[in-house]
């Protein structure tokens, strides 16, 4: 056997090997997934800066406006 | 002979085995699920701070975890450390290799990291006593570009690399102490999960996959994607990843139900996905292009729900703080913006 049919084996052995482990792993349901995914997006809304819009008082980026005197 | 014919036969029948492991929990789809769940209202970011200073293309960002300094890679050949608010330079630290790919902020905030075509990542200190800033640590193991780094610890960093593995460093002794190898591609990018345990990579094979970061195992394999994966981070929670590709999507990949969920895609969009990040409670996903936008979509109803235009080239990067605060974008056109 040439030395590269030897390594050809092995790495093939180790695929193999790896397809079992990740082929074992346990699954949940997808509605379960899907419905936890929903959930944390929903609970945590309100604390999501990006989607809630960030008042111009509380933003770190956006130094308040001087009065302008008129 | 036989044997290996034997052993492709088993490889075949496996991955059969997982693809109907995978339809068998699939009792209803994330779209059933959130069908009765109204799509987010348009999304309108503004630029707040434009950072000026590299002066070539920024290939990398990375939010230190204060939600206020950040660092940005440029092939200009610096690393330069930025108080976002005020847009100051805290630090601007020239390269020894100008060829950079990634950047990474410590947790911790004493060290950032930097890699690219010279194969190293160099760790630098940002705490030194007499105020210079100095590499402290050169990793070289890797023989391929490193593509992307991610600090665990001031003592641990993981990288990703060209060469198609993973590795976890030990930063004090310059050693690997875990090669995290499968992938059959370049690998582009790396993300660590919110608990630290696991990470996950995205590779120019196509696919994802989640390691066990102590006992280097890879877990689960994710494929659908028909191009390089290019950007990849965890959802918020930890049990769910999403991807960008050169294929023009961004998926959504489910861990506990070790499948995917869902895929954003237009047909409008036609080119690479560069970057990509979510909001803080996962419900927006901000993905950057090749063509010089970034799209937001919403993450459940899979609809675009609005664009930052902002940059004249290829947004390359891209970042939300730790507080949710604001997203940071960092392009070929040399400059960052930050947006809320």
């Amino acid at each position: 056997m040439s030395n590269n049919s030897a390594s050809g084996l092995v790495s093939l052995q180790k695929s193999v090997k790896q397809l079992r482990n990740e082929a074992g792993i346990r699954r949940i349901k997808v509605s379960q997934a899907a419905a936890d995914l929903k959930t944390f997006c929903l609970q945590n809304a309100h604390k999501d800066p990006l989607l809630m819009g960030v008042p111009s008082s509380d933003n770190p980026f956006r130094p308040p406006k001087s009065c302008a005197l008129f | 002979m036989g044997e290996m014919e034997q052993l492709r036969k088993e490889a075949e029948s496996l991955k059969d085995e997982i693809t109907a492991a995978r339809k068998a929990v699939q009792d209803l789809t994330l779209q059933d699920h959130v069908a009765g769940t109204a799509v987010v209202g348009r999304v309108q970011l503004k630029i707040r701070k434009t950072l000026r200073g590299h002066l070539a293309k920024i290939y990398a960002l990375h939010w230190g975890t204060d939600s206020k300094l950040c660092v940005s890679a440029s092939q200009d050949g610096k690393l330069i450390v930025w108080d976002s608010c005020t847009t100051n330079k805290v630090h601007a630290i020239p390269l020894k290799s100008s060829w950079v790919m990634t950047c990474s902020y410590a947790p911790s905030g004493n060290m950032v990291a930097c890699g690219g075509l010279d194969n190293m990542c160099s760790i630098y200190n940002l705490k030194g006593k007499d105020g210079n800033v100095k590499v402290m640590h050169e990793l070289a193991a890797h023989t391929g570009y490193l593509s992307c780094c991610r600090f665990l610890n001031d003592n641990e960093i993981i990288t990703s690399s060209g060469d198609c593995t993973c590795v976890l460093w030990d930063i004090e002794t310059g050693s690997q102490k875990t090669v995290f190898a499968g992938h059959l591609g370049d690998c582009m990018s790396l993300a660590v999960a919110p608990d630290f345990n696991t990470f996950i990579s995205g590779a120019c094979d196509y696919t994802a996959k989640l390691w066990d970061i102590r006992d280097g195992q890879c877990r689960q394999t994710f494929g659908g994607h028909e191009s390089d994966i290019n950007a990849i981070g965890f959802f918020p929670n930890g049990n769910a990843v999403i991807t960008g590709s050169d294929d023009a999507s961004c998926k959504l990949y489910d861990l506990r139900s070790d499948q995917e969920l869902i895929t954003y895609q237009d047909s409008s969009i036609m080119c690479g996905v560069t970057s990509i990040a979510p909001s803080f409670s996962g419900r927006l996903i901000l993905a950057g292009y090749d063509d010089f936008n970034c799209n937001i979509w919403d993450s459940l109803k899979a609809e675009r729900v609005g664009v930052l235009s902002g940059h004249d080239n290829r947004v390359s990067c891209i970042g939300v703080t730790p507080d949710g605060m604001a997203c940071c974008t960092g392009s070929w056109d040399s400059f960052l913006k930050i947006w809320n």
